[in-house]
């Protein structure tokens, strides 16, 4: 009760104006965004904002339903990052290290799926490094695969990663352009719908011009 | 609310609401008699107006603190998209802040009235501060381009709408009809219908070009068109709201008329060098601010100017 309360002030008083006043987002096929559960939210992963906008981006009322999909060795580093993320935040933690789990990992982001909720992924796997982007892009195959009725929603945001980058905690104001691709469902090809996803994100890419920033 | 609002300023609000109500009906009436003319560019400046007609109303209504808030505001969005149009360094994230830091600073000033810190901050403190902080940093590539552009954007995002503010602090001395308020509807309506003649002069009478590479859209006769009819308005109004002499009133209605018309093509030469004007629809969202704010980022300063050396 407490901590629901403490979520939605964090999203209403901090989140919300932040984002929506301060930053300013522009969102392309706001209507294709999921109005209900269960839904997969797939982005481009760049800034810590990026699970942010996208819960602030969906109706409020989901955002008691909306669980971002975190790595468990990142948010529950220690026990502050860890309430805060379980809690505040509402993660699903999930193990990215490469050894084989005892257990099915994706099996608490199933579980959220059949609670009728809706799960946000980045299939990059995090902010910046490539190498882990394989491992996770199936990730979301397979729980599409395993969900077919679920639609998997693909974004692309844009301006996220220059106001707040992965190596800095000062966020500086940038225009955010959001834009929403038609929704997915789930095949039995992982590796061709990983790939039909990453297209998707990379053509909504297109649709916006955007200045160099090196 | 502000209680000091001179009565001419009052009228001139409500003759505003007028046309822009009777501007409504009209697009409305021709779009049930003539269903196949082309309206949409109209519809969409009769929009535009609305919005800019009600945001001005607004803080000219509002008390002093809230007005300055308001203008620091459209400031801090005017940059804001300003600095997300132009390519940017990523190792000068914190040189942007300083300059977003120096909205407030600029406002405060002019809410102290304070008019010689107010007319040296952006160009000489801000202009100096930008590449002492670029070299702390160190990253030598690029370094001229964007410590040029970004004092650039603060000039035109910070300094001149800036002017705007202080024209609004003006006391009644230097303009007893209207005081602030009076000159700031004068510029801005003048500045606006100036835009809007110069357009459908443009339409009605239009055949040289003036600029074909900036904006292929501009005519002579929409420029001459708009002058007089800039100056006509000017004429029809400065007793009521400004203290200026019958010549200066022209020289004012001149002096806004063209320049509106550079200022709106300045913004439109930038936009077509960032390629931004180029992919046939703006982004939405992006061309809001600068576009509405394009001819009186260059008339406010030469107004304010104007004013302030020959009344304060």
């Amino acid at each position: 009760m407490m901590t629901t309360l403490l979520r939605q002030a964090f999203f209403w008083l901090l989140v919300r104006p932040f984002l929506l006043v301060v930053v300013g987002m522009h969102v392309r096929h706001r209507e294709r965004l999921p109005s209900r559960g269960p839904a997969i939210l797939v982005a481009n992963h760049n800034s810590h904002l990026d699970t942010m906008a996208l819960m602030t981006l969906l109706p409020p009322r989901l955002l008691g339903i909306t669980h971002p999909v975190a790595a468990a060795d990142y948010f529950l580093a220690n026990r502050i990052r860890a309430w805060f993320a379980l809690k505040i935040i509402g993660i699903i933690p999930i193990e990215r290290t490469g050894r084989v789990a005892a257990r099915d990992p994706l099996a608490d982001v199933s579980r959220a799926l059949e609670r009728g909720e809706i799960v946000i992924v980045f299939p990059e796997g995090s902010r910046g490094e490539p190498e882990e982007l394989t491992t996770f892009k199936k990730g979301v195959a397979h729980l599409a695969k395993r969900h077919p009725d679920v639609p998997v929603v693909p974004v692309f945001m844009h301006g996220l990663g220059k106001s707040l980058p992965k190596d800095d905690w000062l966020p500086v104001p940038f225009f955010v352009d959001v834009f929403v691709g038609d929704a997915m469902h789930g095949s039995h090809d992982h590796n061709a719908f990983t790939k039909a996803m990453s297209e998707r994100v990379r053509a909504l890419a297109c649709e916006g011009k955007f200045p160099s920033w090196d | 609310m502000r209680t000091d609002l001179h009565g001419n300023v009052q009228i001139a609000l409500a003759v505003i609401l007028g046309v822009l109500v009777s501007a409504s009906l009209v697009t409305r009436l021709l779009g049930w008699l003539k269903p196949d003319m082309a309206l949409d560019e109209i519809r969409s400046r009769v929009r535009s107006w609305w919005i800019i007609a009600g945001l001005f109303g607004m803080a000219l209504v509002l008390e002093r603190g809230w007005a300055l808030f308001f203008f620091a505001w459209v400031s801090y969005l005017a940059l804001k998209e300003y600095l997300s149009l132009i390519p940017t360094r990523r190792a000068d994230r914190r040189v942007l802040l300083w300059a977003y830091m120096a909205i407030p600073l600029q406002y405060l000033w002019i809410g102290m009235e304070w008019y010689g810190m107010f007319v040296v901050f952006v160009p000489v403190f801000l202009f100096l501060a930008i590449p002492a902080r670029m070299v702390l940093i160190g990253d030598t590539k690029g370094f001229l381009r964007a410590a040029g552009t970004l004092h650039w954007g603060a000039m035109i995002t910070i300094f001149s709408i800036g002017h705007l503010a202080y024209l609004l602090v003006l006391p009644s001395t230097v303009n007893p009809n209207g005081a602030g308020p009076g000159l700031v509807l004068f510029l801005v309506v003048l500045t606006q219908l100036n835009d809007v003649s110069q357009f459908m002069w443009g339409k009605a009478v239009g055949r040289a070009r003036v600029m074909p590479t900036v904006s292929p859209n501009k005519t002579w006769g929409g420029l001459l068109g708009g002058m007089a009819t800039t100056v006509a308005l000017a004429l029809a109004c400065y007793r009521a709201l400004t203290p200026l002499a019958l010549h200066e009133a022209v020289a004012a209605g001149v002096m806004i008329s063209v320049f509106g018309f550079v200022g709106d093509v300045v913004i439109s030469a930038v936009k077509r060098d960032l390629g931004v004007k180029d992919c046939g629809a703006l982004l939405p969202g992006h061309g809001g601010i600068l576009d509405r704010l394009d001819s009186l980022t260059f008339t406010a300063p030469l107004f304010f100017h104007f004013v302030f050396y020959l009344y304060a």
